[in-house]
This record gives structure tokens, C-alpha cells and sequence, in this order.
């Protein structure tokens, strides 16, 4: 379903930013979004947890207003301003009102009728395939059909768009794909009322699959980095080798330094040690090198491949894959994972060997653990309260970020010995509890 | 009219539906001999106060179940009191940021004050407001209980509104809708277990509060409401031994009866709002609530609540909220400012009254006399909670860690707590006075005779709650002895202890003021402590020194609550929470 210049424009974003935190550790999560939305397509926004596009999903919603730009809803020829509703990836039922009052629910909130309600609720719940639920509670459905019931309560209300925040990813993968099929083909036959959907995923093949246009978002701050039209004709098929290439194509802008980022400093925010970190532990990065050093990769893999084969999500997969690059243990180029020899060398070694290793990678290439090991070793007590570095961090990062650097941070140093951490006295150390 | 009209329409339909039945009879007698008694006990309320002078409680078992009926209705009139200042006090609070900032503390320090002391001044002011009539009396009574019920209710509800699941709350905005609407929806149900818990907790501590209230003596007044209270008063002064026993097995019957026909169905009730997104294996049973369930009864019970929201959603006839009035709005700076000047003011009036106020009745002596005291107090209450502990910690996780054992003495426990432990004073100061034991060491375990359950039934839950992979594993590498109590018990009911003994502390300040000064017919014991200090000035209508000695007390066991029990929990919650 191609967008043809006939169609009608639903919305108009300009200019949108928003923060989040007051003073210091501001922290802008969207720079300058332009969108705009029209009639009979679906667009997804693409990009990984810190890009915003959650947060531009609610500015849309009305649920919050950001700090600067325009959200314009464009008028129909009746004067008619096209309405939102929203599909909630952790379902948001209430848990005390049944399938049919869950329904129900935004049609009681515009005071339609008893019996109009009925009749209307009743048919949503016909289209989207619940019949026989309509007296059950959530607790007693499985998580396709309470993502059902989130669905024919957003499109009772009759929206000409509507919103979906990753409206699958709870779901197992089965059920997940059923859903999606399912919406697709009431999509297809024009059978829901509704005239747009904008759905935020992290699930790079799930996008390729539903939407005709994808806008792919960087993080920190997030920024529409591509827009992708997709003219694949519906249903697609995930095998077709136009498909294979479109998904690859998009792992590689995803995986695109910007142009300022200095070489080899990652892909995280911020530098030196200010730079923020993801929580990754230490086994899943020897477990992606030891997959990707193995049959059949021998060393490079495509990160599609990769996510298929691991069954993570981008959001999984991209910062284990950007640690190791930040520790010269792989290199992301193109839509591909290269392991660098060291790390090649790290696959075949032994526990101690790795740590040894790992140690010395930690040190040199993470500022942050530099920056500890070394006010420690000019101690004379060799010892440094957690408290000051996370102020530090704070400093140029929310506490939140802070919080969690540090920890990753932790993990790694305890993991490498270069460094030892006590949670009751929250404070480094160099010394060795054996 | 179409509000009406509206409202008749399910009435209609549970006519239809409650076709009689046989269990429909039994719960039909049930509920009726419920309002009789109910229509009988209000009756008495609005006669004169001469005809209660005339009308003398008396030791005659035939009127102890109308005494018994009095006293009930009493604590059902302060639940219904908390309940409504509950709904409207605690949404003010969640609600506007600027109510909250005061009412969320005052919240916590009034459920710390020891409410016995309130006694003295409420009842004087009712019965300035209502001179000569027994309604003046009746209602200090149930303000008395009211204060011992509110405060927790009240928190807990406010809790539950500040955590509203996020999820939850965007989809009612999402929807715009009202504001009547979103409390009855959302709000109201997601808090109603936690409200129906404390409800509970409330009407346990409740009945100590009532027992202690009926018969009181302000200076030369001596005022004598019909009621267990005051029968137990009565058997005292008269060295009644068998009354005293009547007055136990009424109490008895009266909280297993409130029990098992009004909370357990409540409980059950209550269960389906709890917020989860599985259904939960074990769910809550109750007899009662099965039968109104059975016989169609439940809509019929539910009426005047439904019909209350129905009203309020029929009279919420607002536009609904437009999009641009979803995002958040800052507050007003002018608005601020004014604010906190109005409370800046408020509080310089207050300190400047209370300054004068003291500075004319009491020297700093009397501060160090108070002060004094409290340290005595507060030595028996930990002294008596550290036994309580040793005793009962070890006989909790023996329980707990039998299932068959702790679903029989769970309940057992919780009856305990509830019953009012006052009733049973008597008996261990005739077992003082007959040994002629030291009534300082003595009446101490008084103190903590209704309070020690909190601990038993907490740990009893703490143990229960230890997964049994832990169990195995302990068992498995052959942990015995000191290591397993250090490494695998301990640690497990730990956050439950903690709170059990919190509640048990408070709860034995309180008991501290009806606990150091006990009497016998004749016979007076006294222990030299805060509580009897309050005892005394409240009989002799001392009402600075009352004053003091509320302040005083309120002091300490908010120092208590803020320096160990909070960091104790603090600590449970970060290191010892399992899963």
C-alpha cells in the first residue's frame, strides 16, 4: 500500500525536542523531529530504548506535551480533527473491569450511550477475534488475547490513527507473528475505520513486514537518522531476498557512526568518562564473541543473521555488539560483526587468560574504568567511595545514566580483578577478598 | 428524567435474577436479624443524659449481647467515619501537591500519637457540643476509635494512588476521562485491597481503643456508655470475677462473628482488583461470601455502593477532557508563593499558641519528669519486644514451615491480635496482688499481651513465604543448628519481622497508658512510666501535663519508628527481599 500524493496529510510534526531531568544531567531525549503522517499508511518508527520514539508516540498522544516544536492535526474536509487512540505494549487492561467493560471503556469516557455502547464494543470485539471473552478478566486470557482486547479498545473508539508502542514485544514469537498477521490483513481489507497506524518497534524485520514507511531513529539525543520507504507488495515474505537485503540495509544504518563521532570512540553518548554505558554482562559479550567466532560465522556474521540465530532483539543485540567494539573486540561494519584478533584469541583462552585479557582491554579503551583504577592506585588506602564517582557522572549525565554506567562499570572491573567493589560500605577498592 | 431512569435499571435486572432458594433464606434471616439489631441499637442513641444516669450499665448476663451490640455498632460507626475521611483526605493529598505536602506527614506522626491520651479532650468537647445528651458522649466514643482507625487507612490509600501503574494512567488520559470517572475506574479499585487490608488492621486495634473509652473518668465527670467497655469497668470496681468472664467469651464471639460475616467477605470480595496479571493459585475463601455469592445476594449487598458511584457518574455530566487539557501543567509561581506564606502563617500562629500555652502551666521541670518516665517506658518496650521476639520468632518459623500447622494457627493468630487484651488485665493484677509481686516489673508484660501476635503472625508469614529451593538446598548441603537459623530462617522472615515487631512497638506504647496504672475493686498498681503519667493527669483533668505527656510520648516513638525500625526495614527491603 504505497502512499500516493493524493492522500490526505493526517499530522504535521515540526521542530519537536523534549528533555527530561531539570539542571544538571538535563538530558534531551528528542533533537528537532520533523514527521509527517498520511492517510492509508503505516509508519514505523525504528530505533533502540534512548531514541525517543516512545516519547514522540506520547507527544502525539496528548499524553505529553514536549518542550519545543509543533504537533499540528490537519483538519478533514468536515472540519473534523482526526482522533488518536493507542495499542500499550504492556497491554494496560484494567485488570478489575472484564474483556467487554475493557472495551467499553473509552466510549463510557465520551458518554455514548448504554446501548450504542454495547452494540459497538461488542462488534470490535467480533472483528478483532475475541468473541466468547467478553466476560472474561485479563487475568484468566494469554498475552495474544489481552493484546487483542488492547487492540479493539483502541479502534472501538473509531481513531483515524492509530499508535502502537511496541505493541508485540511482550508477546512470544509465535503469538506475536499471528497478531501481527491478523492486523495486517484487517489493514489490508480496509476493515478497521481506522485511516493510519504509527507503531514504535525495536524489531527491525517486524517493521520491514508491516509498515510502507520506516524512519529510523539514533539515539541520544534521537533524531530521525533515515526514512526508509518500503514498496515491498503485501503480505511480504520474509525469505524473499528483496526483503533479506532491505533488513540488512537497515542493520547497517543503524550501526552507522555519525559523522562527528571520532573513530573507534563507539557509538555511545557523551566521551571520555562521560560517556554512557550500557548494563552488559560479561558473559554475554564472551557468548557473542564465542558465536561469532564459531561455525558457521568464523569470525563475521551479519547482525540479521545474528539476531535471528541468538533470537535477540535489536535492543538486545546492538549494545553487546557496541561494548565489544568500544573494547576492540569487534568492529561493526556495514550490516556485519567482525571480531578483531584479540578477541578471536579471547574465544580460544582460558577463564584466567580471558580475564587477563579483558582487563587489559577494560583498562585501555573505557575511560571510566581507567579513571578508577587509577584514583585508587594514587590513594595511599587504596580506597574510593562510589558515591564520588557517580557525582561525577552526574555531572555530565542523569542520575539514572549515572547509575546504571556505574554499575556496568562495576561489573565489568570485578569481573577483570582490576578493581573490587563493597556494596555495604558502597565503596572501590583494590583489595582482593582472596 | 433520564438520571433516574438510569438508575432504576439495575435494580430491575437483579430483581429478575435473585430467584429465592433455599440458601437465599438463610442469608435472608441472616441480614434480617442483622438490621433489627442494627434498628435496636441505633434507638438508644438521642435520649437525654439523665437517662443514663437512670439507666445504669448493669452486670446482668441478658443484657450483655445488647451491650456487646452497642459496642459493634460503635466501631462500625468510626469505620464508616474513617472511611469517609479516608476517600476525601487521601485523594486531596494525591491530588493537589500543595495538600499533600502537609497532609502526608501529619498522616505519618498522627499514626504514631498514642490515641488513649485523645480521650480527655474529645470527650469534653463533645459534650460541650452536644450539652446533656448521650449523642455528645456517643460520639466522643466513636471519635476515639475513629482516631485510632483513620491515619493508616488514609496512607495506604494514598499510597495506592501515587502508584497508580503508569500504563493504567495513560491509557485514562488517553481517553480523557473525567475525573469522577478515573477515581471510580482506576483509582478506587486498584486501592481497595490495600485500603481492605488496613481496614482490617484498623478494626483490630479498634476494639482496645473501644473497651477503653466507654467508661471514663475527666476530672468529676465519670461517663458510662452502655457497652462492654464500661460492663468491664464495672465488674473491676466490683471485683467481679465471673463478669469478667462474661465479658471475655462476648468479646469472643463478637470478633469471630465481625470475622467471618463482614471481613472474610469483604476479603474475598476485594481479591479481584488486586492488581496482577495472572490469576493467583490461592485466593482468598470465605463461607459467608460463597453463600451471598451463591444466592445472588452480592449485587443486592453491593447496592448502596454501586448506586453511589452510579450517582456520582450521572451527576459527572462534564464535557469530556479535550486533548490540550491532557499535558501537564506546571503550578503558578504567585500561587506557590501564596501558598507557602499561608503556611508559614499558620505555622508561627500555632508555635506562638503552644509556647504561651505551655510557658503558663508548666516548668522544665515537668519536661524532665516526662522525659524521665519515657525512658523507663521506652526500657520496658524493648525490653519486652526482645522477649517476645525470642520467644515467638522461633515458634513463627516452626509454624510457618509446617503448611497444615500455619493455615490453622494463621487465623488463630490474627483472633489474638484483634482481641482487646485489656479485657484480660484483671487477671494479672489479681495475680500481682495475690503474690504480691512488684507491679513495676510486673505490669510491664501487660504492655505487650495484645501487641506480641503482630510479631507470631508476621513471622508465621515470613516463613511460609521461603521458597522451597532454599529449603532443599539448606537440607541438601546438610546446614544445621546456629548456621541454618543465621543463613536460611533469619534472613527469610527478617523483612516480616520487622514489620510485625514495628507494629507491636507502636502498639505497646499505646498499651503503655491503660497497662502501668491497673486497679482491682480497691486495689491500685502503678507502674512509674509515660503511660501512667498520662493516666494519672487525665484522671485528675490535668490537661497540660496530658499535653506533655502525649507530646512527649509522640516524640519517642516517632524517634523509635525514624532511628531503628525505618533503616531496619530500609535494610530488609534492599538485601533481604527474596525474588
Amino acid at each position: 500500500m504505497a502512499t500516493h500524493a493524493a492522500t490526505r496529510t493526517l499530522l504535521e510534526l515540526s521542530g519537536v525536542r523534549h528533555h527530561y531531568g531539570k539542571g544538571q544531567g538535563q538530558m534531551l531525549v528528542l533533537d528537532n523531529v520533523d514527521l509527517t503522517l498520511r492517510e492509508n499508511e503505516i509508519v514505523g518508527l525504528l530505533g533502540r530504548s534512548g531514541s525517543g520514539k516512545s516519547t514522540l508516540l506520547r507527544s502525539i498522544a496528548g499524553l505529553l506535551r514536549p518542550d519545543e516544536g509543533d504537533i499540528r492535526f490537519i483538519a478533514d474536509a468536515a472540519g473534523q480533527r482526526p482522533s488518536v487512540s493507542m495499542v500499550f505494549q504492556t497491554f494496560a487492561l484494567f485488570p478489575w473491569l472484564t474483556v467487554l467493560q475493557n472495551v467499553e471503556l473509552g466510549l463510557e469516557a465520551q458518554r455514548v450511550p448504554v446501548e450504542e455502547r454495547r452494540t459497538r464494543a461488542l462488534a470490535a470485539i467480533d472483528l478483532i477475534g475475541l468473541d466468547g471473552f467478553e466476560n472474561a478478566y485479563p487475568k484468566e486470557l494469554s498475552g495474544g488475547m489481552r493484546q487483542r482486547v488492547g487492540l479493539a479498545r483502541a479502534i472501538v473508539v473509531d481513531p483515524a490513527l492509530l499508535l502502537m508502542d511496541e505493541p508485540f514485544s511482550a508477546l512470544d514469537v509465535l503469538t506475536a507473528e499471528t497478531l501481527r498477521t491478523d492486523l495486517l490483513d484487517l489493514w489490508c481489507e480496509g476493515r478497521m475505520p481506522i485511516k493510519s497506524i504509527l507503531i514504535v518497534t525495536h524489531n527491525i524485520e517486524e517493521a520491514v513486514l508491516m509498515c510502507d514507511r520506516i524512519l529510523v531513529f539514533s539515539s541520544n539525543p534521537g533524531r530521525v537518522a533515515a526514512e526508509i520507504t518500503v514498496e515491498l507488495p503485501q503480505p511480504r515474505d520474509r525469505l524473499d531476498p528483496a526483503f533479506r537485503a532491505l533488513v540488512d540495509d537497515i542493520y547497517a544504518r543503524m550501526t552507522a557512526r555519525a559523522p562527528s563521532n571520532p573513530v573507534n570512540e563507539g557509538l555511545f553518548p557523551g566521551t571520555g568518562i562521560a560517556m554512557v554505558l550500557p548494563v552488559v554482562s560479561t558473559n554475554a559479550l564472551a557468548g557473542l564473541i564465542e558465536e561469532v567466532d564459531g561455525a558457521p560465522f568464523d569470525g563475521r556474521a551479519s547482525m540479521a543473521d545474528l539476531a535471528d540465530q541468538l533470537q535477540l532483539e535489536v535492543d538486545e543485540l546492538f549494545p553487546i555488539a557496541e561494548t565489544l567494539q568500544l573494547m576492540r573486540f569487534a568492529e561493526l561494519k556495514g550490516a556485519d560483526i567482525a571480531l578483531t584478533p584479540a578477541a578471536r584469541q579471547f574465544a580460544q583462552h582460558t577463564v584466567d587468560e580471558r580475564k587477563a585479557l579483558f582487563a587489559q582491554a577494560l583498562l585501555a579503551h573505557v575511560p571510566l574504568a581507567q579513571h578508577i583504577r587509577r584514583i585508587l592506585d594514587e590513594r595511599p588506602s587504596h580506597v574510593a567511595p562510589a558515591r564520588r564517582f557517580r557525582d561525577e557522572l552526574e555531572d555530565h549525565m542523569s542520575p539514572d545514566y549515572a547509575s546504571a554506567t556505574l554499575t556496568a562499570v562495576t561489573h565489568w572491573g570485578r569481573y577483570a580483578e582490576i578493581f573490587a567493589y563493597h556494596e555495604d560500605a558502597d565503596q572501590f577498592s583494590l583489595d582482593d577478598p582472596a | 428524567m433520564i438520571p433516574i431512569s438510569r438508575g432504576m435499571r439495575p435494580f430491575s435486572r437483579m430483581l429478575r435474577l435473585t430467584a429465592p432458594n433455599r440458601a437465599d433464606a438463610i442469608a435472608f434471616v441472616l441480614l434480617a436479624g442483622l438490621a433489627m439489631l442494627v434498628v435496636r441499637g441505633a434507638e438508644g442513641m438521642a435520649e437525654p443524659l439523665s437517662r443514663l444516669r437512670v439507666e445504669a450499665v448493669t452486670l446482668d448476663p441478658a443484657m450483655l449481647p445488647y451491650y456487646a451490640l452497642r459496642t459493634t455498632l460503635r466501631m462500625f460507626a468510626a469505620l464508616f467515619a474513617s472511611l469517609a475521611f479516608t476517600l476525601v483526605v487521601a485523594t486531596l493529598a494525591a491530588r493537589s501537591k500543595r495538600a499533600g505536602q502537609i497532609i502526608v506527614p501529619a498522616l505519618d506522626i498522627l499514626q504514631s500519637v498514642p490515641i488513649l491520651g485523645f480521650l480527655t479532650f474529645t470527650v469534653t468537647f463533645f459534650m460541650g457540643l452536644f450539652p446533656g445528651r448521650i449523642l455528645g458522649v456517643e460520639l466522643a466514643a466513636v471519635f476515639a476509635i475513629f482516631t485510632s482507625q483513620a491515619w493508616n487507612m488514609a496512607f495506604s490509600f494514598y499510597q495506592s494512588l501515587r502508584s497508580v501503574p503508569s500504563d493504567l494512567d495513560e491509557v485514562s488520559r488517553g481517553f480523557g476521562l473525567s475525573p469522577v470517572r478515573r477515581f471510580l475506574r482506576l483509582d478506587l479499585p486498584f486501592a481497595t485491597p490495600a485500603l481492605v487490608w488496613n481496614m482490617m488492621m484498623s478494626m483490630s486495634g479498634g476494639w482496645f481503643f473501644v473497651v477503653a473509652s466507654e467508661a471514663i473518668t475527666v476530672g468529676n465527670t465519670t461517663v458510662t456508655l452502655p457497652g462492654i467497655g464500661s460492663w468491664l469497668a464495672l465488674a473491676i470496681a466490683r471485683e467481679d470475677f465471673v463478669a469478667i468472664g462474661w465479658a471475655v467469651g462476648a468479646m469472643a464471639v463478637v470478633i469471630v462473628l465481625y470475622d467471618q460475616l463482614v471481613f472474610r467477605p469483604v476479603v474475598a470480595w476485594a481479591d479481584r482488583f488486586r492488581f496482577e496479571q495472572t490469576a493467583s493459585t490461592e485466593r482468598p475463601r470465605s463461607w459467608a461470601f460463597d453463600l451471598f455469592r451463591r444466592t445472588r445476594l452480592l449485587p443486592l449487598l453491593l447496592v448502596p455502593f454501586t448506586a453511589a458511584g452510579r450517582l456520582l457518574l450521572t451527576l459527572d455530566r462534564g464535557r469530556p477532557a479535550g486533548l490540550a487539557a491532557k499535558a501537564d501543567r506546571g503550578p503558578g509561581t504567585l500561587g506557590n508563593a501564596l501558598w507557602s506564606l499561608a503556611v508559614a502563617a499558620a505555622l508561627a500562629w500555632a508555635a506562638w499558641t503552644i509556647v504561651g500555652y505551655v510557658s503558663r502551666h508548666l516548668t522544665p521541670g515537668d519536661a524532665v519528669t516526662a522525659f524521665g518516665l519515657a525512658g523507663l517506658t521506652m526500657l520496658r518496650v524493648i525490653v519486652l519486644i526482645a522477649l517476645a521476639s525470642l520467644v515467638w520468632v522461633p515458634i513463627g518459623v516452626w509454624i510457618g514451615l509446617r503448611p497444615k500447622w500455619a493455615e490453622r494457627l494463621q487465623p488463630i493468630a490474627q483472633f489474638l491480635a484483634a482481641f482487646p487484651a485489656n479485657v484480660l488485665f484483671p487477671f494479672a493484677v489479681i495475680a500481682i496482688v495475690h503474690w504480691k509481686l512488684s507491679p513495676g516489673i510486673w505490669l510491664s508484660p501487660l504492655m505487650i499481651l495484645g501487641t506480641q501476635w503482630y510479631i507470631l503472625f508476621n513471622v508465621i508469614a515470613g516463613a511460609s513465604a521461603i521458597p522451597t529451593d532454599l529449603r532443599e538446598a539448606a537440607g541438601m548441603f546438610g546446614v544445621k543448628g546456629w548456621q541454618w537459623w543465621r543463613q536460611v530462617a533469619l534472613p527469610g522472615v527478617f523483612p516480616y519481622y520487622v514489620t510485625g515487631a514495628l507494629t507491636a512497638s507502636g502498639g505497646s506504647w499505646n498499651a503503655s497508658i491503660v497497662a502501668e496504672a491497673v486497679s482491682w475493686g480497691n486495689a491500685r498498681l502503678e507502674a512509674a512510666g509515660l503511660g501512667s503519667y498520662i493516666a494519672k493527669a487525665t484522671a485528675a483533668g490535668d490537661y497540660p501535663r496530658v499535653a506533655l505527656g502525649i507530646a512527649v510520648m509522640s516524640i519517642f516513638v516517632i524517634a523509635f519508628n525514624r532511628l531503628l525500625w525505618r533503616p531496619l526495614y530500609a535494610f530488609a527491603e534492599r538485601r533481604l527481599r527474596l525474588a
